[in-house]
């Protein structure tokens, strides 16, 4: 166990340099000149365009700043902003704090909701809770996620007046929560399509028949013996989900004006602020990679069958 | 002109603009008291600035309006674009409109209470003018003797000072050019010629998160990405005193979202109605909608050095002009918010005058197709018009270009970029296909800005690389004209001589279109697209 968890960080290391040297590339080969930018439509200042680059090192060639970046990185300094001239780290800061809160609810809010009707689903195969419930995600699954944020917003916000239609405040989980329902939908979708599926699936296994027939109450099969084995495909699913829900808010948070990495990351697009992608990108490599470590770990506890030596 | 309220391009990138017809303001609807409360807090959907709240470094719309609230400069203009004075008491040229002298009004204070004096003015602009101080507006005081010296295009500069600016007593200064400009004052309008009091030189950066100005209002805070705090400052001596208690410009990062929020009157105005609501934004709002003139104007202008219009015939060009539905288009496409244009120079600047382009401007598509014909055609029978993508050009362009090919056989097609850098970097490089679609927001009130800062032989708003003797000696003489009525008329003359050399296309003139919410009421929109703040009224709740 402790070997392999070793392996596994040590795989990070090239996942890691790999992914930050892609998008540090991806990010500079992009047709347009950031700093040229900052002065839009008008013609720029050549003296104030050359002090500007040299000041953010982006007179250097591009493998002199990616071996300073990384330097830089691995003492806590994720560079400057292009406009404005702000630790990028700051952003930083600012923004992960709120998707946290933001995906964390989310995802809360599709793994109870998820795996409740996905269970309810499986168990009555065929009858009308499963068919109600298979309508029902394959609509969230075919309406695209805007649609819904911005029928949400109009309807509840605007219409009704329940809520103020964008975030005023995004540390207040209050005003999160219908953002977090409407970044959870499609994801609640998934999770109860998988739990259906592999629970109508163990239904039929030996165990379970077993387990009948030893006359173990109900509730005890279905938590211990179905849905602990039923699980695997679905933790795998939640798992990488964490990561998507961080940097993949981008429409939901753009709609509800929530201040979180997504809405910094498009910002950054824009803007052509490298030094910004490359950080958010970075840091959710990170997320991505605990998450995946720890869904691996997962597997042991819910089928002790699979073992890490 | 380099420089300044550029960032305002992300306002005309996406949009409209318009000035000050009103047919906002004023109405006392909805379900208020109609009691106002002169302490109440104005809420506008603003979004975070690009850089940190110094008056020379900042260009975009963003940071633009914060400053402005906070600084009340030299002088200012009013709708008929003449100049009114704030801070200065005058400002007076020499008879070649070469050393201007300015005279402030004396008692003037900054928010920390330090006396604003011709040194405060002074300082400022060689602090700004310096590259090493980062200032990115620093461009705007190249008119001033010594600036090639503080501010030289490439390598170190030799002097710290202008030589141009010299402080005669607490409260008078001159202003040296390097030669005459009979309409400068209105450059002082803008927000590089603003005061910054001493301790902002010692620590720009502190001051860059806690400006401390001489206008009406006073910062209270900055809270990055959510919104920025001011409030109604009880020592202003200027004449626009506030009628509301203070500002809260909130940070939005769509203007859909602020659009939605303004809705559920959640916030008060806007500075632009995102283009997907223009047809029902009027519905929406009623009376409280608000549609002025902007001094801004929309061109498509050929690339003079492309394979297309290398040398090609100006009947051609004319033609093409001839060619376009404006009317049509401005009301389909734009939902009726667009005029068409009739010259190059946008309605509400000093100087404007009607149909300069006369006929050419006016669709006539028998014309049109004879005028190519004569003009020789256009290699290949092909022509493309560049815009960016990330902005809602594509359905006007695409209108545009069905226009041309139905009306002259002309095949045309729009070549978009992934977005406004990209599209910028090749017009810098010069590397556009055929014609690429251009917008120009007024630095000042004065037509000469929209004709000898965009047309003129190798200026920097030339991206067309467009070059016409007899347009150049005509700007040269209103530039030496003695008075700025003189210059203007001049400058008009110009303007007709752009008939025969066709550098860009007019297409339409925009307009601001806005709203506000049920709390409040006079709002209004400057010339230039800013907000009037001061003059919102809050009602109590």
């Amino acid at each position: 166990m402790g070997r392999y968890v070793a392996r596994r960080l040590l795989q990070m290391i090239p996942v890691f340099i790999g992914t930050t040297l892609l998008i540090f590339i991806m990010v500079n080969v992009l047709p347009g000149d950031p700093v040229r930018a900052l002065w839009g439509d008008k013609p720029p200042d050549p003296a104030q365009v050359a002090q500007i680059r040299h000041d953010r090192g982006l007179d250097l060639p591009l493998w002199q700043q990616y071996l300073h970046y990384m330097g830089g990185l691995l003492q806590g300094d994720f560079g400057k902003t292009i406009a404005g001239n702000r630790p990028v780290l700051d952003e930083i800061t600012q923004a992960f704090p709120v998707s946290m809160r933001l995906a964390s609810m989310a995802w809360t809010f599709e793994l109870i909701v998820g795996i409740t009707l996905g269970v309810l689903a499986g168990i009555r195969r065929g009858r009308f809770v499963d068919n109600t419930v298979t309508l029902f995600t394959l609509l969230v699954i075919s309406v695209p996620i805007f649609v819904v944020g911005l029928l949400c917003q109009l309807f509840f916000g605007n219409e009704l007046g329940w809520i103020t239609p964008t975030v005023q405040d995004s540390e207040n989980m209050g005003q999160l929560l219908v953002p977090a329902i409407v970044l959870g939908m499609v994801g609640l979708a998934y999770v109860a399509r998988l739990t259906r599926t592999s629970i109508a699936e163990n239904r039929q296994a030996d165990y379970m028949r077993t387990a009948v027939a030893k006359g173990l109450p109900r509730q005890r099969i279905i938590t211990r013996h179905l849905l602990r084995n039923s699980l695997i495909p679905v933790v795998t699913y939640l798992g990488t989900d964490v990561g998507t829900l961080m940097g993949g808010a981008v429409i939901t948070e753009g709609i509800f004006n929530v201040t979180g990495v997504g809405n910094l990351l498009f910002q950054a697009l824009a803007r052509r602020e490298g030094a910004v992608i490359v950080g958010v990108v970075t840091v959710l490599v990170l997320v991505y990679l605990a998450a995946s470590l720890i869904v691996d770990l997962l597997y042991a506890v819910l089928d002790p069958r699979i073992r890490y030596a | 002109m380099r420089g300044a309220k550029s960032a305002k391009w992300v306002a005309i990138a996406g949009v409209v603009a318009l000035t000050a017809t009103a047919c906002g303001g004023g109405s006392d609807s909805g379900g208020n008291s109609g009691k106002v409360d002169p302490k109440g807090i104005v809420s506008y959907a603003n979004g975070e600035p690009q850089n940190a709240l110094q008056p020379a470094n900042t260009m975009e719309a963003y940071g633009s309006v914060v400053i402005n609230s906070l600084f009340t400069g030299l002088v200012n203009y009013d709708k008929q674009g003449n100049i009114t004075y704030e801070n200065a008491e005058s400002v007076t040229p020499d008879k070649d409109n070469k050393v201007w002298t300015v005279k402030l009004k004396p008692g003037w204070k900054f928010h920390n209470g330090e006396a604003v004096t011709a040194k405060s003015y002074v300082d400022a602009w060689n602090f700004a003018a310096n590259p090493a101080n980062g200032q990115q507006n620093s461009g705007w005081y190249r008119d001033i003797v010594g600036y090639d010296k503080v501010h030289p295009e490439k390598g170190k500069g030799t002097g710290k000072t202008m030589s141009g600016l010299k402080v005669v007593d607490d409260n008078t200064f001159t202003i040296t050019l390097n030669s005459g400009i009979p309409y400068y004052a209105y450059k002082l309008v803008y927000a590089p010629f603003y005061p910054m009091p001493s301790a902002a030189l010692k620590d720009p950066k502190t001051y860059g998160e806690k400006p401390v100005g001489n206008g009406p209002y006073k910062l209270k805070s900055w809270d990055h990405k959510k919104s920025i705090k001011v409030t109604a400052w009880s020592g202003y001596k200027g004449e626009k005193k506030p009628k509301n208690g203070g500002i809260d410009f909130k940070a939005y990062t769509t203007p859909q979202a602020a659009y939605n929020d303004l809705r559920s009157d959640n916030v008060d105005t806007m500075p632009l109605i995102p283009d997907s609501e223009l047809a029902n934004f009027k519905q929406d709002f009623g009376d409280r909608a608000i549609e002025q003139d902007f001094s801004a104007i929309n061109t498509v202008n050929p690339a003079f050095y492309s394979k297309a219009f290398k040398d090609v015939d100006v009947k051609v060009i004319q033609g093409l002009s001839m060619a376009i539905d404006r009317d049509t288009i401005a009301k389909t496409t734009f939902a009726g918010t667009r005029e068409s244009a009739s010259g190059w120079v946008a309605k509400g600047v000093k100087g404007y005058k009607a149909g300069a382009c006369g006929e050419f401007c006016k669709f006539n598509p028998k014309k049109a197709k004879q005028f190519v014909k004569d003009g020789g055609g256009i290699p290949g029978n092909k022509i493309t018009i560049q815009y960016n993508a990330d902005q809602p050009h594509k359905g006007w362009v695409t209108a545009v270009c069905n226009s041309i090919t139905k009306s002259t056989g002309v095949k045309c097609t729009g070549d978009p970029t992934t977005d406004f850098q990209a599209d910028t970097e090749i017009r810098d490089k010069k590397q556009v296909k055929a014609m690429y679609r251009s917008g120009w927001v007024l630095d000042y009130p004065f037509n000469g800005n929209f004709l000898a800062d965009l047309y003129g032989t190798g200026v920097d708003g030339n991206k067309g690389g467009f070059s016409d003797k007899k347009f150049d000696e005509l700007t040269k003489k209103a530039d030496a004209a003695k008075t700025i009525d003189e210059s203007a008329e001049l400058y008009n003359e110009a303007e007709k001589q752009l008939v025969n050399t066709f550098p860009g296309i007019p297409l339409w003139y925009n307009k601001t279109l806005s709203a506000y919410s049920k709390n409040v009421k006079h709002v209004q929109f400057d010339q230039a697209g800013d907000p009037i703040l001061t003059d919102i009224e809050v009602f109590k709740k």
